[in-house]
């Protein structure tokens, strides 16, 4: 396939897609009081797929969020394509969200009512703007939706519809995406075919993709592992293959059982 | 399980709240209207009851509650006759009354006090106890009166009338002068309490007898009390031997029973309207239920599954969302009856607006009103969550084990065949009625088709509505972009559930429309009838058409201008052998000239002291030329007439119609009811209708109009009558509201993590209100377009069945337009809670909803 000269961002490769500076978010209050976050600094390269791994309860989901503009840290900075999220309200989110920031969602990705084409365009039609058809082709194409574009969602299997996701994620050409477990839900070809198609967007569009996941098969198609345990960020792996995710992994296991044990 | 059905209640509460709140307002409706006729009930009872003495001599004939509308006799009983009954030893009291009719209280402002609604009655007060044994009147401010010139008002009316006492009041008399004025001496009330609205003018003796009898010393009826130990039946018995003929003595209740009888054909066409409303209101709240136990039951398919699975028989599954249906019926109609009671001191409050005051102590809820208002509830309540429970006994146990939340819908094949084959039925009824079918009246036969089809097209508003609702998706997704698109889809994806939810609002929609067409078609076939019958260049009539003083056609015959003052007057009297009294007009000579009556047999010139019979009446009853009739008038007089001539069909005059002296003759007192005034060859319209409007003046009773005047004031009683009827269903739209604001909510509830996801993805809340009111705007259009259509349909057929008196059909289609534009401003009011709820949702919370 020929990579159209399109590129999917305003930030030149290797300078930070999304920063966060100190995040820290707590839950609850006095003896209940959880730090989900504790005090985390990081930088997202553009042009990079990077995987955010950790046990449950580590504080992957959370950071996320705060970093997708979906949820506000307690204190700390994020900084999404250049712009600080922490003085803007509900409605510049929301354009935000919808200019700069991908989804791709575990599970109930669609708008159920609408076809897979309406879908994917839909961020678009909301912002009232319309989509570059060559894009829109080449997206298209590249997921193999050509012949689903006006099926529903109920119409379609579990991994059509994550790639219509992809889809509707990739086509208004924001800045950075985030993805929450895209491939939990689907078994493993599918599995395969979407993480697949995420790396070729990587290195075909140069699209910056950030994606939570605690399979190491799916971090193993990754330029970077960043691994959380207790609200902060204790490790990180450059390209590395499934072996070296799963023993990083176990011994960050054994240090959280350790630490309890002590 | 019975725990399990409480939990339920309590953890759906705001759910089953709304639905709850449909039944609470049907109820609220239902035992109003209860506690407000019986507090009217009981308010004339105590009236009637405080004010009859033991025994009453009165005029042969007379009933009591008449007011004198439809002719007074002139004759009275003298003083001995009194004197002989107060000898007797029967009695101990008799009391001479005098009542006068058709007096009436100009307020300070010039404007006539009451009228359209409670009498105003004029006596002369006297100390005769009422048939308990206590005093009739009450003197509460002042003193009693001296003569003709001091009077007491009771305190209601001089308080609204805006007199204090010492003030100079002024009457309409009903004969000779005009007016008169009077100086307020005192406040009172009949002793029970209040006067239901009516108006007291309250005499001494000689100064009733100078106003209404000319100064005569005597009285139009005789007030008895019983002596010790006797019965009202011995007291009459008593009375009667020393009685002058064409009087009676008739027993203190036999008195209460006809005041009362009289009293009830007044109220119950009263309590029927306003019962009427109120079971509509209780049908609109049925589709709710129906309707919100249908998604609580698909929404909870899963929990019912489970159920299933653990050992739960399909009955049980049933019961337990039967019995959730009960406790919330139970609650509901708790509410609704306590609601009711606040809602009847409204009612009388709207009552009280046009003069009919309720007691406020007679306003309680009675056992039976109680006990059918919690029947209606619960059972109304009971049948509507039938359907859905049934479907919920029916969900297969596995469904628990799947992951999806679908319930088995089934198709809407079956639903659409019979509800095809009942609607062919129902045209069929109609047709029936149109084509004139034995067996039932055309109206009835209509009737069974407008309420059949309603409810069917309201279960077939899912495959109907369908055009409907891409029609709104279409002009939705032009004219507002992806969230109109998306409230257009949203609104079809479950088509029961829209179509349900539409259906409440297309039974008020229906009604609404229905009565607009009759309302147009009568206002059209009024200036139709008025343009087609109206002769004369002027009409002065009473505006409650009561009779008032020959004085004013006296007058009116002298203004410049006019050339022909024809009177006519109405009488209550019984044609030869039959059981019940009809009203027979009285005309002056000139009446035939006047009207342009045509003679289809004989003269029908009045003129010749000969009673001329309209068209039908003559065709019904066999009159013809020549025939002599008996007329049989209070105060045992006979009057025999003979036919003159059959008229061709009029409006104008009565089936039955006699020449003016015939009034007179009969003993009763002449007044008029109507003059029709012709002006003279060149005299200026302009000018004579303000002279005769001065001379109108003083009696704000009167009015004087011309054609197109005269039109209007026939409208504005339609009018009237429509907007009171809008009000009514008014409330049947509130319910309907509520449904829809009901389904929304669930609705919103459902899709929270749709709404989660589109947020994310970009979705100001400003796009996602308008997405949920554009969606509740389609339900509500739906629901207009269908009750629109089928109440242009019904009110088209019922002006087609009716058109013997609805001359010409009207089709307001503005009006249509108005209830369209409403049913859009309904649906934006219904969504503003979803929507803001909706769109306060958390994202984050959205889309992790499981």
């Amino acid at each position: 396939m020929t990579s159209p000269a399109v590129t999917t961002s305003a930030t030149s490769p290797g300078s930070a897609a999304a920063r966060a500076i100190g995040l820290t978010k707590v839950y609850g209050s006095g003896e209940s009081e959880v730090h989900a976050l504790a005090g985390v600094t990081l930088d997202l390269r553009a042009g990079e797929f990077t995987a955010i791994m950790g046990p449950s309860g580590s504080g992957k989901s959370t950071l996320m969020h705060c970093l997708a503009a979906l949820d506000t840290p307690t204190s700390g900075e994020v900084i999404v394509d250049g712009t600080e999220l922490g003085s803007l309200g509900d409605k510049e989110l929301t354009v935000l969200r919808r200019t700069r920031i991908g989804f791709i969602f575990q599970a109930f990705n669609l708008i159920p009512t609408l076809t897979a084409k309406e879908n994917i365009l839909l961020p678009l039609s909301l912002a009232g703007s319309s989509a570059d058809p060559e894009w829109f082709d080449a997206v298209i194409g590249t997921l193999g939706l050509g012949d689903r574009l006006g099926h529903r969602p109920s119409e379609m299997s579990g991994g059509q519809q994550q790639r219509v996701a992809c889809a509707r994620a990739l086509v208004s050409k924001p800045s950075i995406i985030f993805a929450d477990e895209p491939t939990g839900n689907l078994d493993s070809t599918s599995g395969a075919d979407v993480l697949a198609f995420l790396r070729r967007s990587v290195d075909e569009f140069g699209q910056t993709i950030v994606m939570v996941t605690h399979d190491a098969v799916a971090a193993s198609h990754c330029d970077r592992v960043i691994f959380l345990a207790d609200g902060a960020v204790v490790d990180e792996l450059a390209r590395p293959d499934r072996e070296q995710i799963l023993e990083h992994i176990t011994a960050l296991q054994a240090a959280a059982a350790a630490r309890q044990g002590a | 399980m019975f725990k399990l059905i409480l939990r339920n209640v309590g953890a759906r509460k705001m759910r089953l709240a709304m639905s709850a709140l449909a039944i609470v307002l049907g109820v609220a409706f239902l035992s109003g209207v209860l506690v407000f006729s019986n507090g009217l009930s009981k308010t004339f009872d105590g009236i009637i009851q405080g004010t009859t003495p033991d025994g009453l001599v009165r005029v042969e004939g007379a009933e009591s509650f008449s007011g004198g509308a439809t002719g007074v006799s002139a004759a009275t009983v003298s003083p001995e006759v009194v004197q002989k009954l107060d000898d007797l030893p029967e009695v101990d009291i008799a009391e001479g009354n005098v009542d006068g009719y058709g007096m009436y209280v100009i307020d300070a402002d010039g404007d006539l006090l009451g009228g359209t609604g409670a009498p105003t009655l004029a006596f002369n007060r006297t100390e005769a106890p009422n048939m308990d044994g206590g005093k009739i009147l009450q003197l509460l401010h002042g003193r009693w009166g001296t003569g003709a010139d001091e009077i007491v008002l009771d305190e209601g009316s001089a308080k609204k009338a805006g007199y204090e006492i010492g003030d100079t009041v002024k009457l309409i008399t009903p004969i000779g002068e005009l007016e008169r004025t009077a100086t307020l001496v005192g406040t009172a009330e009949f002793n029970q309490g209040g006067t239901a609205g009516a108006t007291l003018i309250i005499f001494d003796t000689p100064g009733a007898q100078e106003v209404f009898l000319n100064g005569r010393d005597a009285f139009t009826t005789i007030g008895l009390t019983a002596a010790d130990g006797v019965s009202q039946a011995e007291l009459v018995k008593a009375a009667k031997t020393v009685l002058p003929p064409g009087f009676e003595a008739v027993k203190g209740d036999v008195v209460v029973e006809e005041s009362q009888d009289a009293m009830a054909q007044f109220l119950d066409v009263i309590k029927t309207f306003l019962l009427v409303f109120a079971l509509i209101a209780v049908i609109v709240g049925a589709f709710i239920i129906v309707n919100t136990f249908s998604i609580l039951v698909a929404q909870r398919s899963r929990e019912s599954a489970l159920l299933r699975a653990l050992g739960a028989s399909k009955r049980q599954v049933t019961a337990s969302v039967l019995a959730e249906a009960f406790v919330m019926a139970l609650f509901a109609s708790t509410v609704g009856i306590g609601l009711g009671w606040a809602l009847a001191r409204g009612l009388a409050a709207m009552f009280s607006a046009v003069g009919l005051d309720i007691e406020g102590t007679f306003l309680n809820l009675s056992t039976s009103t109680v006990v059918i208002s919690y029947l209606v509830g619960i059972v109304v309540t009971l049948v509507a969550a039938l359907m859905p429970a049934r479907r919920a006994g029916k969900v297969a146990p596995v469904a628990a084990m799947r992951a999806d939340n679908v319930v088995d819908k089934g198709s809407l094949r079956r639903r659409t065949l019979i509800g095809s084959v009942v609607l062919v039925a129902a045209a069929l009824a109609a047709i029936a009625g149109l084509a004139g079918v034995d067996g039932m009246p055309a109206a009835a036969w209509l009737g069974i088709g407008a309420f059949t089809s309603l409810l069917t097209v309201a279960v077939l508003s899912p495959v109907i509505g369908a055009p409907v609702l891409r029609a709104c998706r279409l002009v939705f997704g032009r004219l507002f972009g992806t969230p109109g698109r998306l409230a257009g889809e949203n609104a079809m994806r479950d088509p029961r559930r829209t179509g349900a939810t539409a259906s409440a609002l297309m039974i008020g929609l229906a009604l609404v429309s229905t009565i607009a067409v009759m309302a147009g078609s009568m206002k059209a076939s009024v200036d139709h009838v008025v343009d087609e019958e109206f002769r004369p260049d002027f009409i002065a009539q009473s505006v409650i058409f009561a009779p008032f003083s020959t004085t004013v056609g006296d007058r009116m015959e002298e203004v410049d201008g006019v050339a022909t003052v024809s009177r006519q007057q109405m009488f209550d009297a019984r044609i030869d052998d039959k059981k019940d009294s009809d009203t027979i007009g009285a005309a002056d000579a000139s009446y035939d000239d006047v009207a342009h009556l045509e003679a289809l047999h004989g003269s029908v010139d009045f003129g010749a002291g000969k009673a001329v019979i309209n068209e039908d009446e003559a065709e019904k009853k066999g009159y013809e030329v020549g025939d002599t009739l008996t007329l049989h008038v209070q105060g045992d007089k006979k009057i025999t007439v003979e036919v003159g001539g059959i008229a061709k069909e009029n409006v104008t005059i009565f089936p039955v119609n006699v020449p003016l002296d015939v009034v007179e003759k009969a003993g009763l007192q002449r007044q008029d009811n109507s003059l029709s005034i012709v002006l003279a060859d060149g005299a200026d319209s302009a000018t004579v209708k303000k002279a005769l409007d001065k001379v109108a003046e003083p009696i704000p009773l009167v009015e004087v109009n011309d054609k197109e005047g005269f039109a209007e004031t026939i409208r504005g009683q339609v009018n009237q009558l429509l907007f009171m009827i809008y009000g009514l269903l008014a409330l049947a739209i509130i319910i309907a509201i509520i449904g829809i604001v009901n389904t929304l909510g669930l609705s919103v509830l459902e899709r929270t993590r749709e709404i989660g996801l589109l947020r994310s993805i970009g979705m100001t809340r400003r796009q996602l209100r308008r997405t949920i009111t554009l969606e509740s705007v389609a339900i509500a259009v739906l629901g207009a377009v269908l009750g629109m259509a089928l109440g242009l349909i019904y009110g088209v057929l019922l002006q087609r069945v009716l058109k013997e008196d609805l001359t010409v059909l009207f089709v307001p289609f503005g009006q249509l337009l108005v209830f369209g534009v409403i049913a859009v401003i309904v649906g934006v009011l219904a969504a503003v809670i979803p929507a803001i709820r909706a769109s306060r949702l958390n994202v984050l919370a959205a889309i992790s909803t499981e």
